[in-house]
């Protein structure tokens, strides 16, 4: 059984007559590292509320299809049992910090589930270390940048070390280079521990590398999904308005002139330095 | 014209965010202001419009020190769009959080009226108008700030990292926008992360790193750097990559852009060919 699975899901928010998501039914496995995009309002963000019950639980609005994550019909069960299986970091980072100090808001989830003191200790540490805020982390998590903040924000959910983690842009307020770190961190535990990761992002050029699934939303529904290199390749991904990463994008555009570069889609410049180094060598 | 002369700024938490910044910007330039998270970006960019006031040094805006205007009347000639968009708006309606400044400075209601129709449509936010921002999207939301902006007409205008959230049409619509302001002899300063956006704008670049500025020149000087862009915390565009990694077949270096990059791959594979 996939780990997560939605079927025919639509939801609309309260107040509103257009679903924010219509029809959406899509299967993700374990220790895939999944990446939905597509253009601004097109229910990237709503579907994310799914996966942890924020929808409908939080939001309230009408629902309909099925929906289980880690074998559980979100449907019917409280936020709080989910919120074991599935960590998720929002997009606004001011919406979920709340503590003192950075530290007690990394601990937070931890306390929760009634860790031990020594545990929590190694978990926390462990944290504030792989995000880079361990030195910062007795300062108070609204006197601080917002990229700053996003940090916090991944480090509470890696803290508990869920089976799924889903992100909403949540790097968007840091500098590439460290996005680019929180990003291989947030791999490696993909590779390494097996833990299931869905990243929303419309930064393809830094993110398409990692994921083997990759999702294209228009409109509240899913219009494209499967092997990264695949979609990336089919005009009608272009035509949604997805920014293909320009190493395609030069790709395909060496391609259109009949450049032997082999036929595998590249998905970022290392790749393609590859596919040209190889065309190029001295024979 | 912004004149900087050796400024330096310390937050009242004793954090020196500037220490010693000196920059001209011309009317009508593009620049955008790159650096680490922290390097003092923000900081510089609202010393622009009197938000803050420098504690050694001088910030001239038009002739005018910063110091002896306040940011009421700094605010008609240098307008300014947050990074958190939440931190500007405020009204019930998209309309009226774009007339407020409007009626502020005593516009007509006539004119009021056509400028919100104006930056609506120029910003894709037509359908909005009388929603409330905070029932929009992220992006949608920057979009209303960014239009609430535009709709006083600033003859300066500062974008505190106005790609955050954007999808990738919308960046494109951003940054012909800007292109068109430009050409109108406004001046644009954005403060920004977006290596790609920077990348295919091809604006003048101010490195900054711990409150200094490090690097100034044009897009495809700076943004090909590799040594001086990992010390400021930026990767390098994917195109300015790819090239790094070929640095062995003793192409051109500079490169940012994609047609660019095309050119000189095409020709250099049909010299390989013969």
């Amino acid at each position: 059984m996939a780990l997560i699975e939605t079927k025919g899901l639509t939801y609309t928010y309260p107040g509103t007559s257009k679903p924010s998501i219509h029809d959406v039914s899509i299967k993700i496995e374990k220790g895939e590292f999944v990446l939905i995009t597509g253009p601004s309002g097109c229910g990237k963000t709503t579907l994310c509320r799914c996966f942890n019950g924020l929808v409908p639980h939080f939001y309230q609005g009408e629902i309909k299809g099925e929906i289980t994550v880690a074998g559980i019909n979100t449907l019917d069960q409280h936020t709080y049992e989910i919120a074991k299986h599935v960590g998720l970091v929002f997009q606004n980072p001011e919406n979920q910090l709340f503590a003192l100090s950075i530290e007690k808001d990394v601990a937070f989830g931890l306390e929760n589930m009634g860790t031990a003191r020594e545990e929590m200790r190694k978990k926390v540490d462990w944290a504030l270390h792989q995000t880079g805020i361990y030195d910062i982390r007795e300062r108070s998590p609204h006197e601080i940048s917002g990229g700053q903040q996003q940090r916090v924000a991944i480090a509470s959910v890696l803290a508990m070390e869920p089976e799924i983690i889903v992100l909403d842009e949540p790097t968007s307020f840091l500098d590439p280079l460290s996005a680019e770190k929180i990003f291989d961190v947030i791999y490696k535990l993909n590779k390494e521990q097996g833990i299931t990761v869905v990243l929303v992002e419309h930064r393809l050029d830094l993110t398409a590398k990692y994921t083997n699934h990759l999702i294209v939303m228009d409109q509240g529904t899913v219009r494209l999904e499967g092997d990264p290199r695949d979609i990336l390749s089919n005009e009608e991904t272009r035509r949604i308005g997805v920014g293909i990463p320009k190493a395609t994008l030069l790709y395909q555009m060496l391609k259109k002139e009949n450049c032997n570069l082999g036929n595998k889609t590249p998905l970022g410049s290392e790749e393609l330095a590859d596919q040209i180094l190889e065309e190029l060598k001295g024979d | 014209m912004i004149e900087v002369e050796g400024i330096y700024y310390s937050y009242p938490s004793k954090v020196e965010a500037l220490r010693g910044v000196s920059l001209n910007i011309k009317d009508g330039e593009f620049v955008a202001i790159m650096g680490q998270n922290g390097a003092g970006k923000s900081t510089l960019v609202k010393h622009f419009n009197g938000l803050l006031k420098p504690s050694v040094g001088t910030v001239t805006v038009d002739g005018i020190k910063t110091v002896k205007s306040s940011v009421a009347t700094l605010a008609r000639n240098v307008g300014f769009v947050f990074q958190n968009p939440d931190h500007q708006l405020f009204s019930e309606t998209v309309e009226e959080e774009i007339g407020f400044a409007l009626k502020n400075f005593g516009f007509d209601v006539k004119v009021i009226e056509e400028r919100i129709t104006w930056s609506l449509e120029l910003l894709s936010l037509s359908q909005y108008r009388k929603t409330s921002p905070f029932l929009l999207s992220g992006g949608e939301r920057k979009r209303v700030a960014l239009a609430s902006v535009l709709a006083c007409d600033p003859k300066m205008l500062v974008l505190d990292e106005p790609t955050i959230g954007q999808d990738y049409e919308q960046k494109e619509k951003l940054r012909q926008f800007i292109m068109q302001l430009q050409s109108q002899g406004k001046t644009v300063i954005a403060v920004t992360h977006d290596v790609e956006f920077v990348a295919e704008c091809n604006p003048r670049v101010v490195l900054m790193k711990e409150g200094k500025i490090v690097a100034d020149g044009q897009g495809h000087q700076i943004l090909t750097d590799p040594a001086m862009l990992e010390a400021a915390s930026i990767v390098l565009p994917q195109i300015a990559q790819v090239f790094t990694k070929l640095s062995a077949l003793g192409l051109s270096k500079d490169i940012i852009n994609i047609d660019e990059a095309k050119r000189v791959l095409l020709k250099a594979m049909e010299k390989h060919k013969r």
